[in-house]
Order: structure tokens, then sequence, then C-alpha cells
């Protein structure tokens, strides 16, 4: 069971995150200020609030149906690049995992990975671009690899939310290319991207939601 | 911060509703997700005009839906872009048989938004084409960045296809001629303070009392340059050649292939305004500025066009595309024709832009 997640694990981790961005709200939209639009931590707050709220709806759903479930909700809620980008991420995560209860590594790394490559096709950025994108692409990469190698679920994601980090931390010696920020070019260095940021708390919810 | 508002998350709710307790006769609203409407919509055999975009531009968009122009307009939170909920639902409310265009203002949260939707009402058997506006000048370098925002083009460009949906354009040419306006048309802001947004109850930027922002964006974005604060021929001088000297500005932009069902690239070029073009000349206030100041850029405006040659055939002087309380002012300059003349002549009737009706 120790290298598996299961369903609670999942609705576990929501609970984290929701937390999570509760809690960096006035962070993630102070980021926002300096190179964006000053609404990121309110939009994110607000969109897993409306999570949280329907959660007892969703939990004894399958795990990819209450992933697609909180990324349609996310997509209605948090508005914005962010709402499509993130609500795209748990849609496309979900449905590569329909219809399972347990999720090994391997499962794992595929959703994940599908929820990748669904935010860069719809965003169009590529790594380097300052977005989510910076945090997102090593994080998969490295769960990715550690289910290649068969590695022990909890340290995979231990590693994936370090890889996240470093790639958010980053995200501050880059210039922005897309969104609002792009507009600022050179001005953009010295800022850390804010979606960049809360993928950071997402996987960082993730390992302590597992490995609680 | 001081406005006359309730609880802040509930601005754009009220707003709507007070939208549509005062002018039942030519809107309604659709609460959750929420849209505004023509309310004699759907309209058989015509052509649907969609658009939407953040809260707090207001009169746009919601401002232009009625007979004559929009068919539906989708808000979202203050500068925020709605969403694909709101977006497919409006487009089924208004769908009339034969088609939807959504007019998209270029940010990256409305193209994403509006792309996503445009797939899901495809997939719902509507035909359906996205026309991007990117027509703010002060963006300089489209190579590396989201490319030129999506200001006061927008406002001629839901008029003008709404009059030729209105009269019969189908899905195909009411997209190209919004295309048409879009290469037509050049704007560029200034800021003379920032705007607030009620969430957050404190200035976007500061500006100091002596400085103006050139080239401020819609959203209180940063501009080209911070400058000494000016008298408004210099301003309006500086403001106009930016416009009237612009180069030509060559681009990919993404539309739909209705026929392959995928997003394709497609070329274009907006060529510079020269010596005899007829234009229709815009002076937007930015929300916090008064109509007799922007009179005092018009007739700044008439002059420096005058004498560049250009003919302002049509001019619209007022509050058309706000950031907030923001005080400023843009200026639009859209290259007209007799086909683009007539359509704006056409009948109108909406909150913001009426005669004819």
């Amino acid at each position: 069971m120790g290298n598996e997640i299961t369903k609670e694990h999942i609705v576990d981790w929501l609970r984290v995150m929701a937390n999570e961005i509760e809690r960096s709200e006035e962070y993630l939209t102070q980021l926002d200020a300096a190179i964006g639009d000053a609404e990121h931590g309110l939009s994110m707050n607000r969109g897993f609030k409306k999570v949280i709220s329907q959660l007892d709806a969703i939990k004894e759903k399958d795990i990819g149906s209450i992933l697609k479930s909180v990324g349609t909700t996310l997509m209605s809620s948090v508005g914005g690049a962010s709402g499509v980008l993130f609500g795209t991420l748990f849609i496309k995560a979900g449905g590569e995992v329909s219809g399972k209860d347990v999720l090994g590594l391997a499962d794992m790394s595929a959703a994940l990975k599908a929820g990748m490559l669904g935010v860069i096709e719809r965003g169009r950025a590529q790594l380097g671009d300052k977005t989510m994108v910076d945090a997102l692409a090593p994080a998969v990469e490295t769960i990715s690899r550690a289910a290649e190698r068969g590695a022990n679920m909890i340290e995979a994601l231990r590693e994936a939310a370090t890889a996240a980090e470093q790639g958010m931390k980053a995200t501050t010696g880059l210039i922005a290319k897309k969104g609002r920020a792009s507009y600022l070019g050179e001005r953009s260095i010295g800022h850390q991207d804010p979606g960049a940021t809360s993928i950071w708390l997402i996987f960082k919810a993730l390992y302590t939601a597992v490995s609680h | 911060m001081k406005k006359l508002i309730n609880k802040t998350e509930d601005v754009v709710r009220e707003g709507l509703q007070g939208m549509s307790d005062a002018h039942p006769d030519i809107i309604k609203v659709h609460y959750d997700p929420h849209f505004i409407y023509r309310a004699d919509a759907p309209v058989s055999h015509k052509v649907a005009v969609i658009s939407g975009g953040g809260s707090g531009h207001e009169p746009l968009h919601g401002g232009f839906v009625g007979k004559g122009m929009l068919d539906a307009a989708c808000p979202g939170e203050i500068f925020t872009s709605p969403t694909p909920d709101q977006m497919l639902e409006a487009a089924k409310a208004v769908h009339g048989g034969v088609g939807v265009l959504n007019i998209v203002k270029n940010y990256s949260g409305d193209i994403m938004n509006f792309e996503l939707a445009a797939e899901l009402a495809a997939s719902e058997g509507i035909p359906v084409a996205n026309v991007l506006i990117d027509d703010d000048i002060a963006v300089k370098d489209s190579l590396h960045t989201q490319g030129r925002r999506g200001v006061g083009t927008t406002v001629i460009a839901e008029k003008i296809c709404g009059a030729a949906a209105e009269s019969g354009y189908d899905l195909r040419q009411t997209a190209e001629l919004c295309h048409r306006i879009n290469q037509n048309g050049r704007s560029i802001g200034v800021a003379l303070s920032s705007c607030i947004v009620p969430a957050r109850g404190v200035p976007t930027f500061e500006l100091g009392d002596n400085e103006m922002e050139v080239g401020i964006g819609i959203h209180g974005e940063p501009g080209r340059e911070r400058l000494p604060m000016a008298a408004a021929d210099a301003i309006v001088e500086k403001m106009a050649s930016a416009i009237i000297e612009d180069g030509a500005y060559r681009r990919p932009l993404r539309e739909w292939d209705e026929t392959n069902r995928c997003w394709i690239e497609r070329e274009f070029t907006r060529e510079p305004f020269k010596s005899g073009d007829p234009v229709l000349a815009l002076v937007n206030s930015m929300g916090g500025t008064t109509l007799l100041e922007l009179y005092i850029v018009y007739r700044k405006l008439a002059e420096i066009c005058g004498k560049k040659g250009l003919k302002i055939v049509r001019r619209i002087v007022g509050s058309y595309i706000t950031s907030l309380e923001m005080q400023g002012c843009s200026i639009t300059l859209v290259k007209m024709d007799e086909e683009l003349i007539r359509l704006w002549d056409a009948p109108v009737r909406t909150l913001a832009l009426k005669w004819g009706l």
C-alpha cells in the first residue's frame, strides 16, 4: 500500500492544496502585482474554495472523475488564463486515470504528463518563458524518471516537490514571454512567477498529503 | 478607497442586476454563468456576434449588446477574463442557426478561454469564428511577448460587425470584416492616475502628481514611458504622432479552422496610415476624465489629422472602453471605406450607442 496513491490521498491532497493556496493568497497576489495584474492569489483562492465546497459531492467517485471535476470547477471559477490552465492540468490528468481508485507511480506520472501537455498546448508556453511550465515540467520529469526506475512513491513526490521549487525559484531570473508579464520585457527579471509558485504549492501539497 | 459598492465580491453581479433593471427593453441578463444578451435573442438566420472580457471597462462589452451590435457579452470578474462555460451558454442562447463570431481582445486569458469555448461550441454543432483585436501600438516588441493588446478598435469592430450580421453577412464574411477592421485600427492610451481594483482597495500603480504614463493598458499595465505631466495639446501631439507614424505590423494570429476542427495560424499585416485616408476617430475616457477634457483632446486631434492629410469622416467622443476610475484617455483611429462607413451608420440600439432606431 505504501507505494500507491489512494482516493483518500487525492481528497487529502485537494484539502491541503486549498489550504496552502488560502494561506498564500496575499503572497501570490503580491507576486502578481509586481509583473501582472494583481489577482492571482485572489482568483486561485476563489477557485479552490469552490473546489472544497463541492468536495463532499465528488469524493466517492473514481480518481479520474474527481480530478476532472476539480478541473472544471477551477476553469469556471478562477477565470483568466490561470483558470483555463490550472483547469486543463486537472482535466487532462483526470482523463488519463479514468475509472481508477488507486494510482501507482506510473499512473501518476502518466496523469501529470497528460496534464502538462494540455497546459503547454493551450498556453503555448515553452520552458523558460517564465510561466507555470517552468515549475511543472521539472516536477513531471522527476516523477517520470522515478517511475521508470521503480522508485518509492513518497520519495518520488518529495523529489518532485523539490524540482518544482527549484523551477519556481529559477523563474526569478527569466524574462517573461507569455501573458501580461511579457509586456514588461526585461523589467520582469527579478520577480518570481506567480503561476509557477502555485504549481510548487500543488506539488508540495501532494507530497504532504501522501506522506502524511 | 471610496466607491459606490456594497461587498467587493458582489460588484459584478449587482452591476449586472442594475443594467437589466434599467434597460429591460434592450437586454436580458443570465446569471451563473453570467452573460448579457439581446432581449429579442436568438435572432433567426443572423450571425450571432459575441464578445466578452474582464469587467471594469464599462460600457464595454455589455453596454454594446442590442440590435445592430452584439448579441451577447460575457463579463468576467474585474480585469479577469470570463470563462468558457459563460461563453458556451451565451453562444447557445443567442445562436440563430448560422454561426457565432467571437470578438476577442488580445490578452492571454481572453484568448485561452474563448478558444476553449469555441472548441466546445463547435463540438455542439455551432459554427464558430474567433477574431482577435490587437490594436494597441504602445506594445512594441511582438515577437517575444503576447503581442499588442486589444483596446479601442474593439468598440468599432463590435459596431460594424454587428451591423454586418444584421444586414445578412454570413459567418465567414463577418469574420473577414472583423479582421479588416482590426488591420485598419490603431490605438494608444495615456494615464494621469491609477485605477483601484475593488478587491484590492489600493491603486494598481503609483503615479506622481506631476507624472503621466504614456501607452498605458486598460488594466493599468505599464506603457512606453513615464513622462512629466504636460498640456493637453502636447500630450495629444505625442499620442497622435505615435499612431499616425506607426509602421507596418506583421504577425501571425490564430483562427479556428472549421473544416479540420483545429487552430491554424494566419499572417496579417497592418499597413501604415497614408495621406488621404478617411478615418474614424474615437476619443475615449479611461473612466475618470471629463467630457470637456475629451473635447479639448478631439479638437487637437482633428487639427493634427488635418495637417497629416487624414480625413476624419466619423467620430465618437466619450467613455467607451474604460479602466475603472483611471484618469486619462485613449485615441483610436480606424481607416474607413465606403462599406465600413455604411455599416457604421446603420441603426444601432444598445445602452451606450444608439442611433437610427
